[in-house]
């Protein structure tokens, strides 16, 4: 059985079509990514699968109890981690931690080996009010509340916004650890950097599932030539690059700008047409989430 | 289960407490209210500066002075003569002069035979405060026409508050409005405000139940509320005199059912409002204003335009006020005001029906 | 290359006895594209509204667009452009409303506000758009037409708060593309942002951690310097012994 089986779910809010006929499945113990930017849906999924929204049409089941007519039951099986700062900014770390045990009607003694290796670290400022930790340690408090009753499925949405690169790559550290407990996860993020850190990815865009599959894997689902292309002058290149025969796309990619291309193209030919750049070079390089991501938006 | 209800109210109470601003004003509110409106704003007349004019100081006009003088309301401020009066008036030196005529003890004597006179006395005060004005003749009146007065047409007397004391009226107003406050604005902000902060929905995906969470959050807003209720009780009583003949008591138990009304009708609005300026909003426009105007509290019922009138009969404070008002100070029991009684019994469970049935467990 | 922008000296502000930014020295040349990072408190925030002119430093000198940061905070004002992620347009004022607003507050004249907006519509191709309110466009153009914006006064710096966090990444690369367009013709943008995705997009990076500057160079000789692969590991490598923050 798997740990979330979804079918055709959608949800729409007024005009907004938010979730258009999603389906898919999260095998037990698995760390599943959704990968989209803003508006994709991946708030919304959340919601219905944690029993807050009730679908339009579809059905879906968490741990083998329907998200329409078990809800109850699934809501003392979850662990939820809303985008926001979901923790009382006026009550302090530890008073959290007990309220929310208390919310699933543990203690928080009972859980404390599954919480410790992530408590631990914010465990010294248990008397400091939750409103002033830093953005990693008010995370770290945020995830040990979900984790307190013990639930099978853990439920993250967005939990790296607004952290630094060194908290956001502690917090998949964790998540790593948590997923070896056998703890089923399901995390959003419009980070594509890190979806390497999920087994398995769905990248979303505006209500749909574009593609999904290991980080691996999607990427070789990519079907065109890609190459690198600099030059000292990279606003330059773009508009020239672009004119070139061959050349299906060009836009940047961080310092460099990424070209798809036909399967007849010549690197050595385009730049013998674009001689008038200087230090221009190209590359073939392996294409990244991003790549695949825009080609299919484009699709 | 028991054990995460408790935790709850603990949670509740400690965002209360660490609130100490709120928490102030809470506190402060009704012990300001009770101060101003018992003794700053009164509409009741107390030390009225009296002026007299007597061209003849005459045995007659000097026993009326006298009684002037003594009487605790007034101030007696000396003789002076025609022309001043009005200088006198004009620079708040006085509030009223009494010009005695020139053959004041003459004409008196004519008045009681039971001939025809010409007045004896002509009062002349400053009215810019109307309603002092006409208490102040009032009194004046009584005071001077004293001895004289046995063949008076009316007999008046002031019953339940015979010196007529505006704190009296003002205290279960007060009541009526600071619930208001206290439950239902802070109640529903407190609310809202989870909804904004967005730890409702982890609240909701919890395995508690919405009532649960409800009632939590009711627990320690009505604690506070008791005890503001006995402060002001207490002010009242001490503080201001009022006499509280009908029960403390039966006071006290029609309040309580005020205040879980009160509770409920901030519920209601927290299912309504998204953000917690709109709950500061809806708490002020729909209920403090129809609770200021139309509950009695400010202006009587009976002066309202026939429309306002009916209006006010869905405002529960003015059954609360009007009940709270019969056992202060007409030291009616609970039982005489069983109609106010029924009438705020009933909202309250229309209220917190309505409110319960819409506080779902869902984000729609 | 060689004209400067933004110069900046052992500019330092201390908020008691805590040093936020401690004796920074950098500068930007016209038209570069110059990352600011840092991790949460590590003083990229108070730095950059020093150099906005919303705070005074307490000591150390620093000019932008030619005004001193020391005295001339209001004259700087007129110099920039500001652009947040959070904060950008009046979502309940139309494109054109939106552009006349931010136009007065720099003090362009009707004429002026009429020819640049008609300008910047024409090249963000939104001239259908100019009555639409801002708060029914998709985000990406939302982002789009908050930098047009920010520059509708022709500043010489334009500083950018994480321009791009949460975009899909066709619109953040049409973005970035506004942005070298902008860059190519001679203004100066100054990105602040903590993701390193951001960064690779900057012609050259400064990394902040407890208040000092301790990385500066092109991202390709940062990843060459401390052997990374990417700006996350070089920004990781930095920031592991940060004090603060954690």
């Amino acid at each position: 059985m798997n740990a979330i089986d979804i079918q055709s779910l959608s949800k729409r809010f007024g005009r907004v079509q938010a979730l258009d006929a999603v389906s898919f499945s999260v095998g037990k113990g698995e760390l599943f990514g959704l990968i989209g930017p803003d508006g994709a849906g991946k708030t919304t999924l959340f919601r219905l699968l944690t029993t807050l929204l009730t679908p339009n049409s579809g059905t879906a089941s968490v741990d083998g109890f329907d998200i329409v007519n078990d809800y109850l039951s699934i809501r003392s099986r979850v662990g939820y981690m809303p985008g926001r700062f979901s923790l009382y900014p006026d009550l302090t770390v530890e008073e959290n931690l007990d309220f929310f045990a208390a919310l699933f009607g543990v203690r928080a003694r009972e859980s404390y080996d599954l919480v410790a290796p992530i408590y631990k670290q914010i465990e010294p400022f248990r008397k400091r009010r939750a409103g002033k930790l830093s953005g990693g340690m008010k995370q770290k408090l945020a995830l040990s509340c979900a984790l307190i009753h013990r639930p099978s499925v853990l439920f993250l949405d967005e939990p790296t916004t607004g952290v630094d690169a060194v908290s956001r790559s502690e917090f998949w550290d964790m998540l790593a650890s948590l997923q070896q407990k056998g703890i089923t996860i399901l995390v959003s993020t419009p980070y594509m950097d890190e979806a390497s850190r999920c087994d398995r990815i769905a990248l979303c865009n505006e209500g749909h599932i574009l593609g999904i599959d290991t980080p691996n894997d999607i990427v070789r689902r990519f079907d065109a030539p890609l190459y690198a292309v600099r030059a000292s002058n990279m606003y330059a290149l773009l508009s020239a690059a672009r004119r070139i025969e061959g050349v299906a796309e060009c836009y940047p990619f961080g310092e460099v700008h990424h070209l798809v291309t036909d399967r007849g193209f010549d690197p050595s030919r385009f730049l013998g047409q674009l001689n008038e750049l200087d230090d221009l070079s190209i590359e073939p390089v392996v294409p990244t989430i991003e790549d695949i991501f825009i080609k299919w938006m484009k699709r | 289960m028991k054990n995460n209800f408790l935790s709850f109210v603990k949670k509740e109470s400690l965002h209360i407490l660490r609130d100490r601003r709120t928490m102030l004003i809470v506190v402060l509110i009704p012990i300001v209210l009770m101060v101003l409106f018992g003794f700053a704003i009164s509409t009741e007349v107390n030390d009225i500066k009296v002026a007299a004019v007597a061209p003849d100081r005459t045995d007659g006009v000097r026993d009326a002075v006298e009684r002037l003088a003594r009487n605790d309301y007034f101030t007696f401020c000396g003789y002076t003569d025609n022309r001043s009066i009005d200088a006198l008036l004009r620079s708040g030196k006085t509030d009223a002069v009494v010009v005695f005529a020139a053959d004041f003890d003459r004409r008196m004597q004519s008045a009681a035979s039971g001939l025809p006179s010409s007045p004896a006395i002509q009062l002349i005060l400053d009215a810019s405060n109307v309603n002092t004005a006409g208490a102040a003749t009032a009194y004046l009146q009584g005071v001077l026409l004293g001895a004289e007065s046995q063949q008076s047409l009316f007999e008046t007397r002031m019953l339940f508050n015979p010196q007529m004391k505006s704190a009296f009226n003002f205290v279960p107003g007060i009541m009526g409005l600071i619930f208001i406050l206290v439950c239902a604005m802070m109640t529903s902000v407190s609310i809202v405000r989870e909804k904004e902060v967005g730890t409702m929905e982890v609240l909701l995906v919890s395995p508690v139940r919405p009532f649960k969470i409800i009632f939590a959050k009711m627990i320690p807003y009505f604690a506070i509320s008791c005890c503001v209720l006995i402060l002001i009780l207490l002010l009242a009583r001490y503080l201001l005199g009022v006499p509280m003949s009908g029960g403390v008591a039966g006071i006290f138990s029609l309040s309580l059912l005020y205040l879980v009304l009160s509770l409920s009708l901030g519920l209601l609005v927290s299912t309504i409002a998204r953000t917690q300026v709109a709950a500061l909003l809806i708490s002020a426009m729909v209920m403090m204003m129809p609770i200021l105007m139309l509950s009695g509290m400010l202006f009587p019922i009976e002066n309202l335009p026939k429309f306002f009138q009916t209006v006010s009969l869905l405002v529960p404070t003015r059954w609360y006020i009007d009940a709270v008002r019969k056992m202060m100070i007409q030291g009616a029991s609970v039982v005489e005001v069983w109609q106010d009684c029924v009438i705020l019994f009933c909202m309250t469970a229309l209220v917190l029906g309505v409110s319960l049935k819409k506080f779902n467990d869902k984000l729609e | 290359m060689s004209d400067i922008v933004i110069s900046v000296r052992n500019l330092t502000k201390c908020f008691g006895d805590f040093v936020a930014v401690d004796h920074i020295s950098f500068d930007v040349y016209r038209g570069e594209i110059f990352g600011f990072l840092g991790a949460n408190g590590a003083g990229k925030t108070t730095a950059m509204r020093m150099l906005c002119g919303l705070s005074f430093p307490t000591s150390g000198e620093g000019s932008v667009a030619g005004c001193d940061v020391q005295c001339e905070g209001e004259r700087i004002k007129r110099h920039i452009g500001y652009m947040s992620q959070r904060f950008s347009l009046y979502n309940d004022l139309s494109v054109w409303e939106n552009m006349d607003l931010f136009a007065g507050i720099y003090g362009l004249s009707k004429k002026e506000t009429a020819e640049r907006a008609a300008e910047l519509l024409a090249k963000l191709d939104f001239v259908s758009e100019r009555d639409t309110l801002v708060g029914a466009l998709p985000l990406g153009w939302k982002q789009k037409l908050s930098f047009a914006i920010a520059t509708i006064h022709r500043p010489e710096v334009v500083f950018l708060d994480e321009p791009t966090g949460g975009v899909d990444p066709v619109t953040r690369r049409q973005f970035w593309e506004m942005i070298y367009e902008a860059a190519d013709a001679g203004t100066t943008i100054f990105v602040t942002t903590h993701y390193m995705d951001e960064a690779e997009y900057c012609s050259r990076v400064s990394i902040m951690v407890d208040g000092v500057v301790r990385a500066l160079d092109t991202p390709a000789r940062l990843k060459q310097q401390f052997a990374a692969g990417s700006m996350d590991e070089v920004f990781r490598i930095l920031a592991r012994g940060a004090r603060r923050g954690e």
